[in-house]
């Protein structure tokens, strides 16, 4: 029952956040640079999840052309800062991925 | 008849209802583009180890996107459950800064209204149902506005999660056409749109690295440390340029 555990855990942690402040209904002002930091954290946490899953995709270190993780997240990044569009990016970036592992057997 | 009249004896159930559809209407654009995410969702849940039925049961009940995106990528990496929650909450807590910002509005309804408006409080409706506040005076019924803008983006991400999760059970061999780089590529679709100054490139830099550097701690909590130095990275940037453009403007 380990998913119902993790499915409670978010919903509590996600609707105690989305809801103190309307609870309460108290006024609050956040220092500005609460904010600022709180801007940085999607990105952050989404980079720290990407950068060791192209680079270790297989339980190892894979630092070189040939691994098919790293060159399509490069090709992925490339796209994404051309078209800025994230299902561009995605179609891209797959078909990088599938014909690189799976056309040039990677 | 007067025009006056007949708009005063408009019921207030016609009034509630104009607000709640105008609500789904302003949200419909985002809903839009919730929709791929609410997919591949569903389609990457069982490769990611979280069940159909689990995947169903997270939008259904914790409904927040980019938190169970995340969750999928710590599931499928053997991160631990607390670690899991940890991360969940770290990145939830952007929604306190739009909740400050709404108390004001709700402030007035009952709890029976507040918590379900607070649970729908996702980015898409905060965008949404700020714009109607500050569009208009008359915030009498604005919170059906609230709840049309919530319940249409819940009801399409619960949909689309479920599309998703019947996609990955008819073509459940899609684990092997490597769709774990599905979950990278998304990922980086998410992040180079943020990526617009020195502060948040030098952010994301430093939260690869660490990620790599602690990629030996257990249950994934290198996850932690990489958010952290990355955060603390790019604050102290952006503090350190805010300064100086202060400074300059001082100085004549």
């Amino acid at each position: 029952m380990n998913e119902v555990v993790l499915i409670l855990g978010m919903f509590a942690v996600t609707f105690s956040v989305r809801y103190v402040l309307f609870a309460v209904a108290g006024r609050v002002h956040f220092p500005p640079w609460l904010s600022t930091g709180l801007g940085f954290v999607p990105p952050v946490v989404l980079t720290a999840i990407i950068v060791p899953a192209v680079l270790i995709p297989q339980g190892e270190l894979w630092l070189s052309w040939r691994n098919p993780w790293l060159l399509a997240g490069l090709f992925s990044a490339l796209v994404a800062l051309v078209r800025k569009d994230l299902l561009t990016t995605i179609v891209a970036g797959m078909l990088c991925f599938m014909l690189l592992r799976f056309g040039l057997g990677f | 008849m007067c025009a006056e009249k007949i708009v005063a004896q408009k019921s207030q159930r016609a009034l509630r209802l104009a607000e709640f559809l105008a609500g789904a209407k302003a949200t419909l654009p985002l809903i839009v583009g919730a929709i791929p995410f609410g997919i591949i969702f569903g389609t990457l849940a069982e490769p990611s180890g979280l069940s159909a039925l689990g995947a169903l049961a997270m939008s259904l009940i914790v409904f927040a996107g980019s938190s169970q995106f995340i969750a999928l990528g710590l599931l499928a990496a053997g991160a631990a459950i607390p670690v899991i929650i940890a991360t969940t909450f770290v990145v939830n807590l952007r929604h306190l800064l739009y909740s400050a910002n709404l108390v004001p509005k709700v402030r007035h309804l009952p709890q029976r209204w507040r918590i379900p408006l607070a649970f729908g409080l996702t980015d898409e409706t905060f965008a949404a149902v700020s714009g109607r506040y500050m569009g208009s005076d008359d915030l009498t019924h604005a919170h059906w506005f609230y709840l049309g803008s919530m319940l249409a983006m819940y009801g399409n991400w619960v949909l689309c999660t479920a599309l998703g999760v019947g996609l990955g059970e008819l073509f459940p061999d899609m684990t092997e056409w490597g769709l774990d780089f599905a979950m990278s590529v998304t990922f980086i679709g998410m992040v180079v749109p943020y990526l617009r100054n020195t502060p948040m490139w030098a952010a994301v830099i430093v939260a690869g690295a660490m990620a790599m550097a602690t990629v030996g701690l257990p249950h994934k909590l290198g996850l932690m440390v990489a958010a952290v130095c990355g955060i603390s990275t790019g604050l102290s940037l952006l503090l350190l340029q805010q300064r100086k453009v202060a400074a300059q403007e001082v100085t004549p």
